[in-house]
């Protein structure tokens, strides 16, 4: 299952999974996974709900223990540590800011526990909140704070650890979509400057090519591939990276036949065909497909066309709207159309 | 026939109608019982009692008169009242840490691990005391702790007889058996009271979400400090509302140390002796306020000190 990458590795990887389950009862919530994290990486783990992606942030973070397997970080052996003794933070899903204390506390926690004294504290406290651009709220309790004010809170508290590694756990999935993307891009940037492996559980397949160096796809319990953004969403290794990065269109038997001439299964992005005239001459180097428009869904920046090919199976396509007007491309509806594309965009799909 | 049954559901209707466009004259409505209740009943009847701790009784007439003076306080300052007051807090307060100490582990158990049948269990065998009488209970140590009682009966079979009579011949706590001492007052207050310093205390801990104690673990603190530093402050408001109850319980009660105990008087009997038998209604009053003003003091510290600061 798993796509190994090519990468130099030199240096230890910050994290090492070898062949970890993690089992609750009858359920394998991770079922053999095996994965090297890179130092200084920024590192996702996409997937839907319970595909044990969270599951393996909880097993590096000690929150849990694996089954099977071991975990390495920086080349050590941590399964049977407990939290307090590796060298990782978490920023969790809900924050997790203690309510009885002040923002500051809350930030300073990790080094009150450590005994560094206060002056200092107080003085790394406050680069904190520069850096996550909450300068003065040190006062502050938590349940004053906006959702994304907690959030940059969260962080600075797992930050002012130093930790080799940053665990978030889907942490931007409670912001408005505004405040998320602007999150995405600051997290990056974050990220950049400390140069912290960080590892970032979402669901969001958006998120995760925004803001990854790599990317693991999760499906129930194991990695479906492993890549960079641009190779899982251009080169999905399994049917279901094709269908769960981004929206494509996956082609199999007759119809597969009748465009490529082998049956074999094949995925498409909507956004790489063109919708042209119906008998319009095809040029070298393309695939064609004939068919009837069935719908139109004009999306603002794009309109969303469904097309009924002759040959039974419907595709998706997306265009631009970079001339056409919503009056343009409604027009479009019913009307018989030939689908036209580059053969090098068809992935062939393994299974 | 065919307008009758339609005019009856308009009427409702139009009674419905009448309310829903009024929602102060519906919330006035249902809130003057209440409020006439806890106006009238609760604080009518406290407050007829600090004007009638004013007053004094006239030692001669035996009659109270009725004019403001602080002559009861100085009454309720002498020597052997005192005696009483400082009695009835030690006692409170050492009922209220026994409670404290015992019912955190439970409420603990119960909040984080228990699974919910266990919970269901326990929730049951720690209310079902609850549900006899609190007269019945009482008696019913009387003779637990009776010299020819259980207590002193299992004791002896452990050959631990010569631990319970040193302790009983310990000064203040001790008497001559554990149903005329101190100390059995003390247990048997442990025992009333226990119930309703588990049951906040259990809830405030079940409050406290999981990723809290995940994040302090996080953070690098050992078991220990994240019991210390997140677990103890949120809990807290628990064990200070769980503190009111066992330490104004045991300041008020009059049964306990009547029935069990050496006859030494505790703040309710010598409440009830003043007002019945002897008619000393303002003195009466005024050790009632006693109380009262140290709950106030001991809320006013539990703020002080932050215990309310994460509700």
């Amino acid at each position: 299952m798993l796509n190994t990458v090519t990468h130099p590795t030199t240096t230890t990887p910050a994290v090492r999974f070898s062949s970890v389950s993690k089992h609750f009862g009858e359920v394998k919530a991770v079922d053999n996974v095996s994965a090297d994290i890179l130092d200084g990486e920024f590192f996702s783990m996409l997937g839907p709900s319970g595909s044990g992606k969270t599951t393996c942030l909880r097993l590096i973070a000690g929150f849990e223990m694996p089954t099977l397997g071991s975990i390495q970080l920086h080349g050590q052996e941590v399964s049977g540590r407990p939290p307090y003794e590796r060298d990782v933070n978490t920023v969790f899903q809900d924050y997790a800011l203690f309510p009885h204390m002040s923002v500051g506390e809350n930030i300073a926690y990790g080094l009150m526990i450590k005994k560094v004294p206060k002056a200092e504290r107080e003085k790394r406290v406050e680069e904190m909140l520069e850096l996550v651009r909450l300068p003065g709220m040190s006062k502050r309790r938590p349940s004053q704070l906006s959702g994304g004010q907690r959030q940059r809170v969260a962080l600075a508290r797992a930050l002012i650890n130093r930790p080799r590694v940053l665990l978030l756990d889907e942490p931007l999935g409670a912001l408005d979509l505004k405040l998320r993307q602007q999150m995405q891009i600051e997290l990056k940037a974050i990220q950049e400057r400390v140069g912290i492996t960080f590892i970032f559980v979402t669901h969001d397949q958006e998120e995760a090519l925004t803001m990854s160096d790599r990317i693991a796809v999760f499906n129930h319990g194991r990695i479906e591939q492993v890549g960079s953004p641009s190779e899982i969403y251009e080169h999905p290794a399994t049917a279901f990276v094709a269908g769960f990065v981004g929206v494509s269109n996956l082609i199999t038997g007759e119809a597969a036949k009748a465009i490529t001439g082998s049956p074999d299964t094949f995925s498409i992005r909507p956004e790489k065909i063109h919708i042209r005239d119906a008998g319009i001459r095809v040029e070298d180097g393309e695939c064609w497909a004939d068919g009837r428009i069935r719908d139109v869904i004009y999306l603002g920046v794009n309109t969303r066309y469904l097309v009924e090919l002759n040959s039974g199976s419907d595709l998706a396509v997306v265009q631009q709207n970079l001339e056409s007007t919503s009056m343009d491309v409604l027009a479009a509806r019913g009307r018989e159309a030939r689908l036209v594309w580059r053969r090098e965009h068809n992935r062939r799909i393994g299974n | 026939m065919a307008t009758k049954p339609s005019t009856q559901p308009n009427l409702w209707r139009q009674i419905s109608t009448f309310f829903y466009l009024r929602p102060t004259l519906s919330f006035v409505l249902l809130l003057a019982p209440p409020l006439l209740w806890l106006g009238v009943v609760y604080l009518g009847s406290l407050f007829a009692l600090l004007i009638q701790s004013f007053f004094r009784l006239d030692d001669y007439s035996g009659k109270v008169v009725r004019e403001f003076t602080l002559a009861t306080y100085e009454q309720l300052l002498t020597r052997a009242n005192l005696d009483i007051i400082t009695r009835t807090a030690s006692m409170a307060a050492t009922v209220t840490l026994a409670c404290g100490l015992l019912a955190f582990p439970l409420g603990y158990y119960i909040a984080r691990f228990a699974s919910p049948r266990t919970k269901g269990f326990l929730f049951l065998a720690v209310l079902l005391p609850l549900w006899s009488s609190y007269l019945v209970r009482v008696y019913s140590w009387k003779l637990i702790l009776a010299k020819e009682g259980i207590v002193s009966w299992f004791l002896a079979q452990l050959g631990l007889s010569g631990v319970l009579e040193t302790l009983l011949k310990l000064p203040v706590i001790g008497g001559p058996s554990l149903s005329f001492s101190s100390m059995g007052m003390f247990f048997v207050f442990v025992y009333v009271w226990l119930p309703y310093m588990i049951l906040p205390i259990q809830a405030a801990l079940e409050r406290i979400p999981n990723s809290l104690l995940e994040a302090s673990s996080d953070l690098g603190a050992r078991p220990g400090e994240t019991f210390r530093n997140v677990v103890l402050p949120l809990a807290f408001p628990g064990v200070v509302a769980g503190s009111i109850f066992t330490f104004s319980l045991t300041l008020g009660d009059y049964i306990i140390p009547s029935v069990i105990g050496n006859s030494s008087y505790f703040i309710g009997a010598a409440v009830l002796s003043h007002q019945g038998t002897s008619g000393n209604i303002p003195l009466a009053a005024a050790f009632t306020v006693v109380p009262v003003v140290i709950m106030g003091i001991y809320l006013f510290t539990a703020r002080k000190l932050g215990a309310f600061d994460a509700l």
